[in-house]
């Protein structure tokens, strides 16, 4: 089976990048397909705690992230570089299994999967 | 395992080549395309960190057709191979994978 | 080798259309062969029927279009993202009581599932985004 990295780096909201990108990977854990979600630059926003998109307007990202681990998806990468250099808070995200990687641990899993989804 | 990286963003107005360059590794490629052959500038902002990049092992190519639509005929970085689209096709089969940054 | 393109950005507006076409081009030139094209998030605005740029420019849809006959590929336009941005084809048009559609022959709309069922027979999945 081919592996397959989604790369999604950017925020939520502003765009539907980000979650057109969960969408696929929903979409490729439900077909039981080797899928990890990793979130670099902008897209550690998506894990910012206590979003708040106006009911009726905008669908929360947060919510379909947690929805990951129903569908098998345990574990979400983050780069800890991006989440530096923005201050997010590590400690208050909005799901509970991020594994935060450095630059060399972001090379090594995007040097080990068959395709790249880039989002 | 290396990995071909695509960059369409110009350096002068986005952190996308930046980041590419800070998690590329040796042995990766690098194509500038579409805005992002301004990064092919010597005068852009993400020079030191490209050359550091090429010092390492990567190999850096930019759009022959993007560069000359936006009249980059002069003071663009050496070690940057200009390339067609079939050049783009090559590389990517050369690599494992492709990793768009956009 | 056997590729899968997906393309992100709408015609005109930004440049991964245009790019794709080369790609995809080039690819066949090659003699490499183009297992599917997956149209998605703005992307999907290429499988429009209707566009009419002024003559001297490049009719980017129509130049998908021809591609796409000249060689029978598989061209997908993930029916999510499409029916969110107003492409559509008869089908959903009479479901959801629209006076049109305007899908393009050629580009069928589908679920993320053919991005999944391509990406895991291809050689090589290349993204285009805006």
């Amino acid at each position: 089976m081919k592996s397959m990295l989604c790369i999604s780096r950017h925020s939520p909201y502003g765009n539907a990048l980000g979650r057109e990108a969960l969408e696929a990977v929903l979409a490729a854990a439900a077909f039981e397909q080797n899928i990890a979600l990793l979130l670099m630059d902008d897209g550690v926003w998506q894990l910012q705690d206590q979003q708040q998109p106006l009911a009726g307007q905008q669908k929360s990202i947060a919510r379909n992230l947690s929805a990951l681990e129903m569908f098998g998806v345990d574990t979400v990468y983050a780069h800890q570089g991006s989440a530096q250099r923005r201050g997010l808070n590590s400690q208050a995200l909005c799901i509970d299994s991020v594994q935060w990687l450095n630059d060399q641990q972001v090379r090594q899993l995007m040097a080990t999967h068959d395709h790249l989804l880039s989002f | 395992m290396s990995t071909l990286h695509t960059v369409n963003k110009s350096p002068f107005s986005h952190q996308t080549l930046a980041s590419c360059l800070t998690l590329c590794a040796s042995g990766d490629s690098i194509l500038l395309l579409e805005d992002g052959t301004y990064g092919a500038l010597t005068g852009a902002p993400t020079t030191a960190l490209l050359n550091d990049a090429i010092k390492r092992g990567v190999s850096v190519y930019a759009i022959k057709d993007d560069l000359a639509a936006r009249g980059l005929h002069s003071q663009l970085i050496q070690q940057i191979t200009a390339t067609t689209y079939q050049g783009f096709v090559r590389l990517s089969c050369q690599h494992k994978n492709t990793q768009s940054w956009y | 080798m056997k590729f899968t393109l997906v393309i992100l950005g709408a015609p005109y507006g930004a440049s991964a259309s245009q790019s794709a076409l080369a790609f995809a081009q080039a690819a066949l030139a090659d003699g490499h062969r183009i297992h599917r094209l997956f149209f998605y998030a703005d992307g999907v605005h290429n499988a429009t029927r209707l566009a009419a740029p002024p003559q001297d420019e490049h009719d980017l849809p129509a130049s998908w279009s021809e591609l796409i006959k000249q060689h029978q590929l598989d061209a997908v336009v993930c029916i999510a993202a499409a029916l969110r941005r107003g492409l559509l084809d008869a089908t959903e048009a009479k479901r959801y009581q629209k006076d049109s559609d305007n899908i393009a022959h050629g580009f069928e709309l589908s679920g993320l599932g053919q991005l999944i069922e391509a990406s895991a027979v291809s050689d090589r999945v290349i993204t285009f985004g805006p």
